[in-house]
């Protein structure tokens, strides 16, 4: 069913993402925050976050015999994005396994294993492929919960590699999380570096909360130097990573890297710009990313997303709502357009770039 | 030269229906593919329980009608199907029904009560899954099955005597989680029963515009499990069949699908209008197989059954009607706040404030 052009497409934009990674990285070590390793933790090194993912879930596999991974290729493969490799050879068929092809079934049979004291944490190969498991998702898994008045939990985390700028086919690219995070119910996660990836993914599997765990694909392959075990910033909380005070601009997952960058172009014009890091969609971190938008005046939220009904409209919303007395101007949103997700050719012209996002904060009344 | 493969191992279920008492109240000379007829101690039992259920059916509806529930679904005429797999059930197995399994939750000791929870529309599930070892009723079709078979699953990790059953009706054998679930259920071995209530109607569309196949328990073959149909209105058939089923899963070799052939004798819920879609010829067709019926006929053959234990059991029938009616017409207390109180375990600042908010206009309107 999948076509794994995840893989190679990728390949050829390993050294891009390389590079970027290690400005983060190097950006990454002065920003408020940043990943503490434990006292006598191991020597720091370079450290990928599909490496940063399975070091989780080796190191929670090992640590609670309630954790089972499996989904589609997670095996033997070890997954197509190999996340999860090297689990079944160490934990055995019994605790990492792979399942039949069927995304309902996944979430279903986990679904009943979490009923059953078990914490599995199951694969969603792409975003797109997780469709089919809508209904169990939205249905059950977000509900169970209430329904039974808190006497049935199910700890399950489900990882929806997501999002594009891997050069991939139809439905290899979708950036789905407004479909979660507008169900109560779930807790919607996504990191945007290897730090975060092993430190959000170990505490969604401990959480008693069903999480949506989504892995920004084209941010795979960035590398962080760090020591693994790593605890970063909680879960449910934002993170302040670069400090301003003329905007705010407001991102998660793959588009962090571009606020980040955009803060920089904006340095070039003089401009002082605070870049938060969402980290958790769902909840949402009110108290902190109002306290910076109170500070600023002016916000804007980035993401692949389709614009229309995003999650950047949610978060415009409440951020006037909340603060609108501090607003000098309208909160805007630098979205993918309101088109489908467009082929590999075509998709620097639809992501939101760098300009995109200067041209927003130019298209505000600065005398104001 | 050819292909390879295995050509043995695969067997269809006998076309004939699986059937110990006839309709007429005598033993058959069907073959029963090694199944024996349960004692008269157990035949009793299960001819007492349903006479509760029809009775609990009946009074339930009859409740609807003057609108003391929201809707019901009731199984009456179906009672050898719920009655007979529920009974078979050993106390750590556990029960995944759907909305038209209250009689299988009331013999699975459910009070009264907490199983018509969900349709007085006092909360969505009224007993604790955990104490029952029953999960709340499905109401999206199908779902169900796949929870059975991770439950299962993890009860197979982790060594536990214990099996699944399930219950899904015709219907509901159309929709794609249902061959999800056969087939995880299979490929995974797991102990899970499939009872297919094959009541001849969902909601108004019957059988033959369902499936083409000569009958639904064929499927189980093509999922390489075994697959049985009985007569779903002989209790002493279901009940030698599921029980059988869970003891091959309990001993490791996996699921089975056991089609039960029954007969929808009220509408799909009270707002239903089977007029529609088919005839009381029909219907009256179908009284000639009544599964009490035929039961009273034999056990009173056998001796098993008199007068006096009739009468007795008519007896309890109406004191649970009673029991019925003076839990329906006390009003549920149900509180506003409570809306809030389920739906994580991890509590959320931003649904804190929105239960202010309802505390405001509780105090606004007067409410304690």
């Amino acid at each position: 069913m999948s076509v794994e052009t995840g893989t190679d497409p990728v390949t050829d934009s390993t050294e891009v993402n390389d590079e970027t990674a290690t400005a983060a990285s190097a950006k990454g070590d002065t920003a408020p925050g940043t990943a503490r390793a434990p006292d006598a933790g191991p020597a720091p090194s370079s450290v990928t976050m599909t490496k940063a993912l399975n070091h989780a879930l080796r190191d929670s596999l090992a640590d609670d015999d309630t954790v089972l991974v499996f989904g589609e290729d997670v095996g033997r493969l070890g997954g197509v994005f190999r996340v999860t490799e090297g689990l079944r050879a160490e934990f055995g068929s019994n605790r990492v396994w792979d399942s039949p092809l069927a995304e309902s079934g996944i979430i279903g049979t986990a679904i009943g294993m979490a009923m059953n004291g078990m914490r599995p944490v199951v694969e969603m190969q792409f975003d797109a492929y997780a469709y089919p498991a809508f209904e169990q998702i939205v249905s059950h898994v977000a509900k169970m919960r209430n329904r039974t008045k808190g006497r049935v939990s199910l700890p399950i985390t489900i990882r929806i590699p997501y999002a594009g700028d891997i050069g991939g086919v139809e439905h290899h690219s979708d950036s789905s999380e407004a479909y979660w995070t507008s169900t109560p119910g779930l807790t919607v996660i996504t990191p945007s570096n290897p730090a975060d990836a092993y430190s959000l993914l170990r505490e969604s599997i401990a959480s008693d909360d069903p999480v949506v765990f989504m892995e920004p694909k084209s941010r795979y392959w960035m590398k962080e130097t760090l020591s693994l075990p790593v605890s970063t910033a909680p879960m449910n909380r934002a993170q302040v990573i670069r400090e301003g005070t003329d905007a705010t601009l407001l991102a998660y997952g793959p588009t962090v890297r571009t606020a980040l960058d955009s803060a920089e172009a904006g340095a070039e014009h003089g401009l002082s710009i605070e870049v938060i890091d969402l980290r958790t969609l769902s909840p949402f971190d009110d108290e902190t990313v109002s306290e910076s938008v109170r500070k600023t005046s002016r916000a804007a939220i980035i993401h692949e997303a389709a614009q229309f009904g995003g999650y950047g409209a949610e978060v415009a919303a409440r951020l006037t709502e909340r603060n609108f007395p501090y607003l000098s101007a309208p909160i805007l949103r630098v979205a993918g357009f309101d088109v489908p997700y467009p082929s590999p050719k075509l998709e620097e012209f639809y992501l939101p770039t760098v300009e995109r996002v200067l041209d927003a904060l130019e298209s505000w009344d600065w005398e104001l | 030269m050819t292909i390879d493969v295995p050509t043995t191992g695969r067997s269809l279920p006998q076309l004939q229906p699986i059937s110990f008492i006839g309709a007429d109240g005598r033993l058959t000379d069907t073959p029963t593919e090694g199944l024996r007829i349960p004692s008269d101690a157990t035949l009793t039992g299960l001819y007492r329980q349903m006479v509760l259920v029809r009775r609990f059916e009946a009074q339930v509806t009859h409740l609807t009608r003057q609108g003391r529930l929201a809707t019901y679904p009731s199984a009456a005429g179906q009672e050898a199907a719920e009655v007979g797999a529920t009974t078979a059930l050993a106390p750590n197995d556990w029960l995944f029904p759907t909305y038209r399994d209250s009689a299988a939750l009331l013999t699975r000791g459910v009070p009264v009560a907490e199983i018509l929870a969900a349709f007085r529309g006092d909360w969505h599930c009224g007993f604790d899954p955990h104490e029952y070892h029953a999960s709340p009723a499905a109401t999206p079709l199908a779902t169900q099955t796949l929870h059975a078979t991770g439950f299962a699953m993890a009860a197979k990790l982790k060594g536990e005597d214990a099996a699944t059953l399930t219950f899904l009706g015709d219907g509901a054998s159309s929709e794609g989680d249902t061959h999800e679930a056969f087939n995880f259920a299979s490929v995974w071995q797991t102990p899970t029963v499939f009872v297919l209530q094959n009541n001849q109607y969902a909601i108004s569309t019957p059988l033959r515009e369902q499936t083409n196949a000569t009958m639904l328990a064929d499927r189980a073959a093509g999922y390489g499990m075994p697959g049985l149909r009985v007569d779903g209105n002989d209790v002493a058939a279901v009940f030698a069949a599921v029980a059988a089923a869970l003891a091959r899963g309990r001993n490791g070799d996996g699921p089975t699908l056991i089609e039960c052939l029954t007969y929808r004798m009220e509408s799909h819920t009270n707002s239903d209008d089977p007029t529609k879609y088919r005839d009381a010829e029909e219907v009256e067709h179908w009284k000639q197989f009544d599964p009490i019926d035929r039961l009273e006929r034999y056990l009173r053959q056998t001796g098993a059954l008199d007068d006096s234990t009739v009468a007795e059991v008519a007896e309890a029938a109406e004191t649970l009607a009673a029991s019925v009616r003076d839990a329906m017409n006390q009003e549920a207390e149900v509180d506003p706040r409570e809306l809030f109180a389920h739906v994580y375990a991890t509590p959320r600042a931003a649904l804190a404030e929105e239960q202010q908010v309802l505390e405001a206009e509780l105090a606004a309107a007067g409410h304690a």
